[in-house]
């Protein structure tokens, strides 16, 4: 970070300057200087879900951008993540009391056999931005617990996850066990994962294989779009 | 795209096998198309066996981490080095290709090595599968030379230190396949565990089912699956 950018008041800034400076801090990834924004905001009487939607998601939509483009690489975005998260630590229980759209709900969760989540908690975050309600069952997830969690929270979406190529085939077991209890029409189901593709994302029986988190976000909410035009008409 | 500076069969460097890979000596008729990492141990098992007929060219070892470019990359390279060879040999798993390597392979008539990654061939693949090691992260000898090129450096940890947890959180032991006895590879190893906060184990795997899977090609000897059987398609 450079001298100039040090001298920087974020209290002097006004709506417009501030909400440009959190574009640039998020994507560098700088953690308190966004909470201590997204604080600013709020006692300026910003209403929750504009700081979330336009100033964390919008610089995050950035920061997404420039990752796809080949700009920016993993370790950048996790920063972005991570400070993008302590925002959101401010704004998400406000956001509830302050009764913010809600575009949908999802269960996700990485699958069994499988302890990687970085991607998984990328896509959680951004859906939680976007006004998704997020179900997040963690790691290593066998089927029992993505039906439990199913039939609990009763979401539109099933998110799953993985990054090998050893477990990515436990998404087709997944889904065959939906088809088998009948269940499998009642949900949108995305997958993603490094390893992944559209292809296996189709032949396993998925709705959408997604390649980023920014993809899922708009793949569930074309999704969850045609669902309710569906509803609308039946 | 220009041209890369190919070293020669002699210039077993790691920096050339990781960043240029292995130009053949042009001798043999049959080639292995190998990942670089694997450059000293298939050389190794040739000499070991006297398997004048097979001739070793390796791509870049760094293609490790980017999986999405391998499956690209082998296919230039069998277009390449097919006129010139009887058969050719394709010296990778599937190594995070998502089962696009195994089809681009079976397409071009080639074969390949069974298995997820060169962890589970060195291992075993049915001792690796049997051992259901979900929370372990693996390094070869090459890897354990080339850990801050391959880990420590592209994950952004000598710059970002805190996005340790981030990425090895759910894992608790690293282990070292070790395809040699060599006590300074073994500290080494043992070190960079510590630097990721796990467990340590050393395995000692000598060169496992690659030994095996390459006696099978030499064996065959030029009478396996022609390395122009795409070009007899119509």
């Amino acid at each position: 970070m450079s001298d100039e950018e040090d001298d920087i008041i974020l209290s002097e800034l006004d709506d417009e300057e501030l909400v440009q400076q959190m574009f640039d801090d998020l994507y560098d990834g700088l953690k308190d200087e966004i909470m201590e924004a997204v604080n600013i905001l709020l006692e300026r009487g910003w209403a929750p879900y504009r700081v979330l939607t336009e100033a964390l998601v919008g610089g995050m939509t950035i920061v997404g951008n420039d990752f796809r483009d080949g700009i920016l690489f993993v370790p950048e975005v996790l920063l972005a993540a991570n400070a993008m998260k302590g925002g959101m630590s401010i704004l998400k229980p406000l956001l509830a009391e302050t009764g913010a759209p809600r575009m949908g709900s999802m269960v996700i969760g990485t699958v069994k056999g499988d302890i990687h989540d970085i991607g998984k908690n990328l896509v959680a975050m951004m859906m939680e931005g976007a006004g998704f309600e997020v179900v997040d069952l963690g790691i290593n997830n066998a089927v029992d617990a993505y039906l439990g969690a199913m039939a609990e929270h009763k979401p539109d979406i099933l998110g799953m996850s993985a990054l090998l190529t050893t477990t990515m085939p436990y998404m087709k077991v997944v889904i065959d066990t939906m088809k088998e209890q009948g269940i499998r029409d009642d949900y949108i189901v995305l997958v993603g994962g490094a390893p992944l593709n559209e292809e296996f994302g189709k032949a396993i029986g998925a709705d959408a294989y997604c390649r980023d988190a920014a993809v899922a976000v708009e793949t569930a909410k074309k999704f969850i779009a045609r669902k309710h035009n569906q509803m609308a008409a039946g | 795209m220009s041209r890369m500076t190919i070293p020669e069969p002699d210039n077993l460097s790691d920096a050339n096998l990781t960043a240029q890979g292995l130009r053949p000596a042009g001798n043999g008729r049959v080639l292995l198309l190998a990942c670089g990492a694997l450059a000293r141990e298939i050389l190794a098992l040739v000499r070991l066996n006297g398997w004048d007929h097979m001739d070793l060219a390796c791509l870049p070892a760094i293609l490790h981490n980017h999986p999405e470019k391998i499956t690209d990359a082998v296919r230039a390279a069998v277009d390449s080095h097919r006129a010139n060879y009887a058969r050719i040999c394709v010296v990778y798993a599937d190594c995070g290709t998502g089962g696009l390597l195994q089809a681009a392979c079976d397409e071009m008539g080639v074969e390949m090595v069974p298995g997820p990654h060169c962890y589970a061939f060195f291992d075993g693949l049915a001792e690796f599968e049997s051992r259901g090691e979900v929370t372990s992260f693996y390094l070869t000898d090459f890897l354990s030379r080339q850990f801050d090129a391959f880990v420590w450096r592209p994950l952004g940890l000598d710059r970002h230190p805190q996005l340790l947890e981030m990425y090895f959180g759910n894992y608790e032991k690293l282990v070292y396949l070790a395809q040699t006895d060599d006590p300074d590879l073994t500290a080494r190893a043992e070190a960079q565990a510590a630097r990721l906060g796990l467990a340590f184990e050393r395995r000692f795997t000598g060169y496992g089912d690659l030994a095996r899977v390459l006696e099978g090609w030499a064996l065959q000897g030029t009478q396996g699956a022609p390395a122009t059987r795409a070009l007899q398609k119509p």
